[in-house]
């Protein structure tokens, strides 16, 4: 791969190409740390609260685009990914630190690529100075003023929606430097955090109905286009997949535990829901200056935007965490479990009688209309 | 250690063939047959692609230059009708939404369908056909260029030559009409070219370039990208190759392209054979 960029370069540039990182933000005189990124559902080690002062975080994004099977039929899917993955890895900063994203463009991808941090102020989200070619790299620093879950994703002009659709979209989570509060003041805490990021996908269809294939992602341009005009999603997953996140790759929790879920929506309004659970303090817009809203069955995720929900498991089991639009979570894909460990507590429920024929003169709805009167 | 030279070789593509010996007389009237003939003569260029001086941003560099030889260029856009004749031969892709009179300008064109025709059109005729460099296209428009320096940015202050750069795209003249017009509509150059400039950009075959201006006044290329290629029209601009609407992924930024079209160059000696072939092909089955 290099070397077609070598003899273009000659030794010199290439050298050159190696030193040009170094140079950048050179100017804050601030400790850094390289932190590795995780791909979701999970996340980087992280502190909740730091006493620590600001520091430049810095992050590799690596875009690759390839193609990906999204769902048991095999449905092949030409993706554009932050990373890999879709959606993109949550990147976990505190606010005041700064954020250094170092975003390569590999020379194997076909596609020019930028990036827009929701989070970050000015230069369409850094959108403006991030466009790279396949062969380039550029480094973008930008400070975290604000806290709360943001949206990133990918915005060349005029193919912003393609890119976004296509798997190009992340969360970055600023952490209040004391962590999160309560509307009392109370600290909250997590025990574990899941980032799902859910995606609409918009497949083209043959005459017969059958999905199409291409063999490259330029291919399925202009038919994918098509399709996303009439805004009616092919499938709705969370990360990538129908069923990425059930099964064997349930998310895991016990009673007792506090769960984060992170839930981000590049494109598209979505509603989370915990069927048999709650959203004990639900950031819904994401912001954490706003206190949390307590106690939802379900919440609103606006297209464009992540929110944040806590909550403590009380019962074991299986819970879906669904887009609780159902026919969007059946039919499309946009359902993930939790497979949950722990004692039943028969307090908060208990099924007094097991399902059975139907006895006369007892408790029937008719029979007891009678009696009240 | 790429110098000026190997830059322009990048720069033309590889599709160039070597000089042609020039043997026909001018024609006379070039602006009725389908091919003009330009003789070579010096002409300013302004390189396309980003350029940068010691890392930061800097002017595209103007050159004094010389094609190496004469040009046989279309003296107007390739025609639906023409386009709709490969594409029922299989030679082209066929566009769903092309819904241009058979007489008009085809838009609606990706780079690689253009190509796909180039390709057709040569193996039909047995004469090289494609599409013109940034460089040819330049100088066969002529007068009608309309040289653009973009604002720099600077990438301590990237605010002001950003906005000095999206005013200046937005008071670029927007054509009035979208839809493609009778060919002839935009006017004829003093090469007797038609339309340029028009409300149908052209593909050309040069690549994306991001190029390093060195001490010496050499350009480097440091990234070569031949998924995007450089369109001519109204203003020069940089598009990928599979972009059939422009409006729809195109520009880099302010006003994009209305339509994306093309015209071909032609390379062969046989001046009067090569026009008869070509109203051959185009003859009713
Ligand atoms: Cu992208």
């Amino acid at each position: 791969m290099i070397t077609r960029r070598i003899a273009l370069l000659g030794a010199a540039a290439a050298a050159l190409i190696v030193t040009t990182p170094a140079l950048a933000a050179d100017d804050l005189k601030l400790p850094r740390q390289a932190v590795e990124l995780v791909a979701p559902p999970f996340v980087h080690p992280h502190e909740q609260a730091t006493k620590e002062g600001p520091k430049i975080i810095e992050f590799k994004l690596t875009i690759k685009e390839k193609e990906v099977v999204i769902d048991d039929a095999g449905t092949k899917f030409q993706a554009m990914t932050f990373n890999g993955s879709m959606p993109g890895p949550l990147m976990v900063v505190h606010e005041g630190d700064y954020v250094e994203v170092t975003l390569v463009n590999p020379e194997t991808n076909a596609m020019p690529h930028n990036i827009d941090f929701h989070a970050a102020t000015g230069g369409l989200g850094g959108g403006a100075l991030t466009h790279v070619s396949p062969g380039e790299q550029v480094v973008l620093r930008w400070k975290a003023t604000r806290t709360g879950t943001f949206v990133y994703h990918c915005a060349p002009e005029g193919m912003i929606p393609w890119h976004v659709v296509s798997g190009m979209h992340g969360t970055v989570m600023v952490l209040p430097r004391d962590g999160l509060k309560s509307r009392e003041g109370k600290a909250l805490r997590y025990d574990r955090l899941y980032y799902v990021g859910e995606n609409d996908l918009y497949v083209p269809k043959d005459e017969k109905g059958k999905y199409k294939t291409y063999e490259t992602i330029g291919e399925s341009f202009a038919d994918t286009t098509e399709v996303m005009r009439k805004l009616i999603p092919t499938h709705v997953v969370f990360n990538g997949k129908v069923g990425a996140l059930t099964g064997k790759n349930a998310m895991t929790s016990k009673v007792g535990e506090t769960v984060m879920i992170i839930h981000s929506q590049a494109n598209r309004d979505t509603r989370p829901h915990l069927i048999g659970g709650h959203g004990d303090y639900v950031w819904e817009t994401g912001k954490f200056i706003n206190p949390p809203e307590k106690d939802l069955e379900t919440w609103f995720i606006r297209g464009g935007s992540a929110g944040a929900a806590l909550y403590t498991f009380r019962q074991p089991g299986i819970y879906a965490y669904v887009n609780h639009n159902l026919i969007e979570a059946v039919e499309l894909g946009a359902t993930a479990h939790f497979k949950v460990e722990g004692e039943w507590n028969n307090d908060l429920m208990k099924q007094v009688q097991p399902p059975g024929p139907i006895l006369p003169g007892k408790s029937s709805a008719a029979e007891t209309v009678v009696k009240t009167r | 250690m790429l110098l000026a030279m190997k830059i322009k070789a990048a720069i033309t593509a590889a599709a160039l063939a070597s000089p042609i010996a020039l043997t026909i007389a001018p024609v006379a009237h070039p602006a009725d047959s389908a091919i003009t003939e330009i003789a070579a003569k010096p002409f300013q260029y302004r390189l396309a692609g980003d350029f940068s001086r010691d890392g930061k941003p800097a002017a595209a560099p103007l050159r004094d230059t010389i094609l190496p030889a004469h040009i046989k260029i279309m003296n107007r856009q390739v025609t639906a009708g023409e386009y709709a004749r490969c594409a029922d031969d299989g030679g082209c892709p066929k566009i769903p939404h092309a819904s241009a009179m058979a007489d008009r300008p085809m838009v609606g064109v990706s780079w690689r369908d253009a190509t796909a025709y180039a390709e057709w059109l040569t193996n039909k005729i047995g004469v090289l056909h494609r599409l013109p460099t940034d460089e040819e296209w330049v100088f066969a428009a002529g007068e009608k260029i309309r040289d653009e320096p973009l604002a720099l940015v600077d990438p301590v202050d990237p605010a002001q030559a950003w906005i000095a750069r999206y005013e200046a795209e937005a008071n670029r003249a927007r054509p009035d009409a979208l839809d493609p017009q009778p060919v002839g509509t935009f006017g004829i150059n003093g090469n007797g070219l038609q339309d340029l400039g028009g409300n149908v950009w052209e593909w050309t075959s040069t690549c994306f370039l991001r190029m390093t201006l060195e001490p010496t006044g050499n350009a480097r290329i440091t990234n070569t990208n031949c998924g995007v290629r450089v369109a001519q029209g109204a203003h020069r601009t940089y598009i990928t190759d599979f972009i059939r609407d422009p409006r729809t992924g195109g520009c880099a930024a302010g006003v994009p392209p209305a339509n994306l079209g093309f015209r071909l160059v032609v390379e062969d000696k046989n001046w009067q054979a090569l026009q008869r072939a070509i109203v051959a092909a185009f003859e009713p089955h």
